[in-house]
C-alpha cells in the first residue's frame, strides 16, 4: 500500500502503528469512567436530581467496559498471547499494569456495585420469573438470597463504600490510559504530565454526555416523560466539567506555544495542515466551543423545556463527537509526524479489514447491544424497582427472605 | 568437480547435522561465549561513510529483513550554510542502493543508523510482557516467541529503529547480529563496510581499540536529551543530525 509522505520520515516510521481501534480504546474507557463518575454523584454526593440516571449510568459503564479490551485484542499481532500480560507482567510497563487496573475496576468496583445495587431485584426475580430467566436470575444471586431489611442495609452501606473506592478507581482507570500515552518520552505530542489529567476530565465529559443522551433516548423510547430537573442538573455538570477540560487543554496548548521547543515547529505545521479539520474544526470549534456555548446559553437564557431538551441533545451529540475527535487527534496525530521533526506521513484507514472502518463501527455498536441485553435483564428505570438507589426500602411487595 | 560415491558418503553426515539446525531454526550454540565478559556497542565514523548502502544490503540478507523495513539504514544530510535546525534529509529505500549524486552547495554527509542498544532503553521499559530485554552483554533483543505485537515499543523508540515484521507480526530490530558476535565474528554491516565507518566494539575488552578512540575523539550519541544510555557512538557528527 502506497503511503504518501511529506518531507523526511525515518524509514520505519512511514507505516502507522496504532490504528482507529486504538482511538476507540481510550474513547470507550473514557465513557466508562465518565458514566461511573456521574453515577457516583447520586450515590456519594447525594445529588438527588440525577437519580433517574443512576442505574442506567452503571449499566452503560459495564457495557462499554466489557467491550474496552476488544479493540486491543483485535489490534495485537498475537492476541493469543495477551494473557501473558497477566501471567508474566513486565512491571515497568504502563501497558502491563493497565491490565490489572482494568481488572480491578471491572471486578472489584463495577460488577460488585451493580450486583449489590440490583441484588434485591435479582432475588425477587429469581423467585417470580419462570423458565430460563429464572435460572439466569438464580445464577445471578450467587447463592445470596437473603433480602431482609438488615441485609439490604448492609448492601447499601457496602455499595456506598464501593462507590467511594470506585471514584478514585474510575480516575485511575482513565488517568492511566492517559499515562500510557503521556509517558512516551519519544513522542512530544503525547509526552506531557497533563495528559492523564486531561484524559480524566475529557472522560467525565464524554461519559456524562453519553449517559444524558442515553437517558433522553431510552425515556422517549419507553414513552415516558423526561425528568427535566434531572436533565438540567446533568447538563449543568456537563458544562462545568467541560469548562475545566477545555481550560486544561488550552493550558497545555499555551505551554507548548510559549515554550516552542524543538518539536513545536513540526507539530504546529501538523495542526495547521493534516489535523486542521479533525482538531481545529471538529474537536475545538464544533466539539468543544459550540457545546459549551450551547450549555452556557441554557444557564443564561430562560428557555422553554422543549427548547432546552433540544439544546441538550445537540450539545450532547456534539460533545461525544468532540471527545472522539480528541482521542483521534491524540492517537493518530501522534503518529503523523516524524520523530526527526522533518516530515509527515498519512493515515490510510482500511475499510473491511481487521483494523478497518467496519470493525470500528461494529465495535462501537456492540456496547449498545450489550446495554440492551443488560437493560432487559436488569431494568434500570426508577419505576421498575421498588427499592430506591439511595437504599430507602419501600415495602411495595413482600420481602421473601429465604433465611 | 565430480561428486563420487565416496564424497557423498562423507558429505551426508555433515549435511544431516546442518539440516537439523535448519529445521530447528536455531543457530548453533556458542559454548565458549561468556555473556558477562562483554558489553557491546558500535562506533560510527561519519566522515568515513560514503553512503554505498553495502551495510543495508548485508543486513537485509543476513537477517532476512522484509522488503520496505530496515534494521539499519543510511540517511544523507544536506545542510545549507547556517540552517543547522533545518537540514534536508533523505533515505531512499533506506539507502540500500546508495544515493544519487548531489552537486548542491553546502554540507553533505551520510549518517548510518541502527538500534542504539540503549542501556536504559525505553522500548524495554514499555514492553508489557518483557519480550524485549537487554542481554547481560548489553544487546537489546526481542523474543519473538513471546512478543504480543502490541507495538508499544515501536512507539517508545525515539530513533525509529523498530518495526513489526509483517510475517511474524512481532517487533523486530537490529540484534547487533547476535548470532555472529557470540561466535567471535563481527556484525554483517561492519563486515562489509568498505571504509571501516562502522566498528563493533566491546567495552569490557581492555584491548579493544575503542578505548583509545574514545579517549582521543569527541564522540556523540543521537538525541542525548532522551537519556536512553545509547551505545552507538558517532564520531564527527554534525549538530543537525537527529
Amino acid at each position: 500500500m502506497y503511503i504518501p509522505v511529506e518531507g523526511f520520515m525515518y524509514p520505519n516510521e512511514v507505516e502507522l502503528q496504532w490504528s482507529v481501534l486504538i482511538v476507540l480504546y481510550p474513547f470507550i474507557t473514557g465513557l466508562v469512567a465518565g458514566a461511573f463518575i456521574l453515577a457516583s454523584l447520586e450515590r456519594v454526593f447525594r445529588v438527588e436530581a440525577v437519580k433517574p440516571t443512576y442505574r442506567l449510568a452503571l449499566l452503560t459503564a459495564l457495557a462499554f467496559l466489557l467491550v474496552a479490551p476488544l479493540p486491543l485484542q483485535l489490534h495485537l499481532g498475537h492476541p493469543e498471547r495477551s494473557f501473558e500480560m497477566y501471567l508474566t507482567p513486565h512491571r515497568s510497563s504502563a501497558m502491563a499494569m493497565f491490565g490489572f487496573v482494568y481488572l480491578w475496576y471491572l471486578m472489584a468496583v463495577l460488577l460488585l456495585e451493580i450486583w449489590l445495587d440490583y441484588r434485591r431485584d435479582i432475588v425477587v426475580k429469581s423467585q417470580t420469573s419462570t423458565g430460563i430467566m429464572r435460572f439466569i436470575y438464580r445464577v445471578l444471586t450467587l447463592g445470596s438470597n437473603v433480602i431482609s431489611e438488615r441485609s439490604l442495609r448492609i448492601d447499601e452501606r457496602l455499595g456506598y463504600f464501593i462507590t467511594l473506592i470506585g471514584i478514585p478507581s474510575a480516575f485511575l482507570l482513565h488517568g492511566y490510559v492517559g499515562f500510557i500515552f503521556g509517558s512516551v518520552k519519544a513522542n512530544p505530542w503525547w509526552s506531557s504530565p497533563l495528559m492523564p489529567i486531561v484524559f480524566i476530565f475529557s472522560a467525565m465529559v464524554s461519559g456524562i454526555a453519553a449517559v444524558m443522551l442515553l437517558y433522553m433516548i431510552t425515556t422517549r423510547l419507553r414513552g415516558k416523560e423526561i425528568d427535566i430537573r434531572c436533565l438540567d442538573k446533568i447538563a449543568q455538570y456537563l458544562m462545568y466539567t467541560f469548562v475545566i477540560d477545555f481550560s486544561l487543554e488550552m493550558l497545555d496548548l499555551l505551554q507548548r506555544i510559549y515554550e516552542a521547543d524543538e518539536s513545536f515547529r513540526s507539530l504546529d505545521f501538523m495542526v495547521h495542515t493534516r489535523l486542521w479539520t479533525s482538531q481545529v474544526i471538529v474537536q475545538i470549534l464544533l466539539g468543544t466551543v459550540t457545546p459549551i456555548a450551547l450549555l452556557g446559553l441554557t444557564q443564561i437564557l430562560k428557555l422553554t423545556e422543549k427548547t432546552r431538551k433540544r439544546v441538550y441533545a445537540l450539545a450532547g451529540c456534539l460533545t461525544v463527537m468532540g471527545i472522539f475527535a480528541m482521542r483521534w487527534n491524540v492517537v493518530i496525530g501522534g503518529q503523523l509526524f516524524s520523530k526527526s521533526f522533518l516530515g509527515y506521513t498519512t493515515y490510510k484507514m482500511g475499510f473491511a479489514t481487521r483494523e478497518g472502518l467496519l470493525t470500528a463501527i461494529a465495535l462501537m455498536i456492540l456496547p449498545f447491544g450489550i446495554l440492551w441485553l443488560l437493560v432487559k435483564l436488569l431494568p434500570p428505570w426508577p419505576d421498575a424497582s421498588s427499592i430506591s438507589a439511595s437504599g430507602e426500602f419501600e415495602q411495595a411487595e413482600p420481602v421473601r427472605s429465604l433465611v | 568437480m565430480e561428486v563420487t560415491r565416496r564424497h557423498l558418503l562423507l558429505l551426508l553426515p555433515a549435511a544431516a547435522a546442518a539440516w537439523k539446525f535448519v529445521l530447528a531454526g536455531t543457530p548453533e550454540a556458542s559454548p565458549n561465549y561468556k555473556l558477562a565478559e562483554h558489553w557491546w556497542e558500535m562506533l560510527i565514523d561519519i566522515p568515513k561513510c560514503i553512503g554505498c548502502g553495502s551495510c543495508v544490503r548485508a543486513c537485509a540478507q543476513e537477517n532476512d529483513v522484509p522488503e520496505g523495513y530496515y534494521r539499519t539504514w543510511i540517511e544523507r544530510y544536506h545542510v545549507a550554510d547556517y540552517q543547522i535546525e533545518r537540514p534536508e534529509v533523505e533515505s531512499p529505500d533506506g539507502g540500500k542502493q546508495g544515493f544519487p549524486p548531489d552537486e548542491s552547495s553546502g554540507k553533505n554527509f551520510f549518517v548510518p543508523k541502527l538500534c542504539n542498544h540503549c542501556a536504559d532503553s525505553p522500548c524495554t521499559q514499555v514492553c508489557p510482557v518483557g519480550a524485549t530485554f537487554i542481554s547481560p552483554d548489553g544487546v537489546v533483543l526481542v523474543d519473538k516467541s513471546y512478543c504480543l505485537g502490541c507495538r508499544y515499543c515501536v512507539q517508545a523508540c525515539p530513533y525509529g529503529c523498530r518495526f513489526i515484521n509483517p510475517k511474524t507480526h512481532t517487533a523486530e530490530k537490529c540484534t547487533l547480529c547476535y548470532h555472529r558476535i557470540t561466535k567471535g565474528l563481527t556484525t554483517a554491516c561492519c563486515e562489509v563496510c568498505p571504509t571501516g565507518a562502522r566498528q563493533l566494539a566491546d567495552l569490557k575488552n581492555p584491548k579493544d581499540p575503542i578505548h583509545e578512540f574514545l579517549r582521543t575523539h569527541s564522540v556523540q550519541v543521537l538525541k542525548p536529551h532522551m537519556a536512553t544510555g545509547a551505545k552507538v557512538f558517532y564520531d564527527g557528527m554534525d549538530g543537525s543530525v537527529r
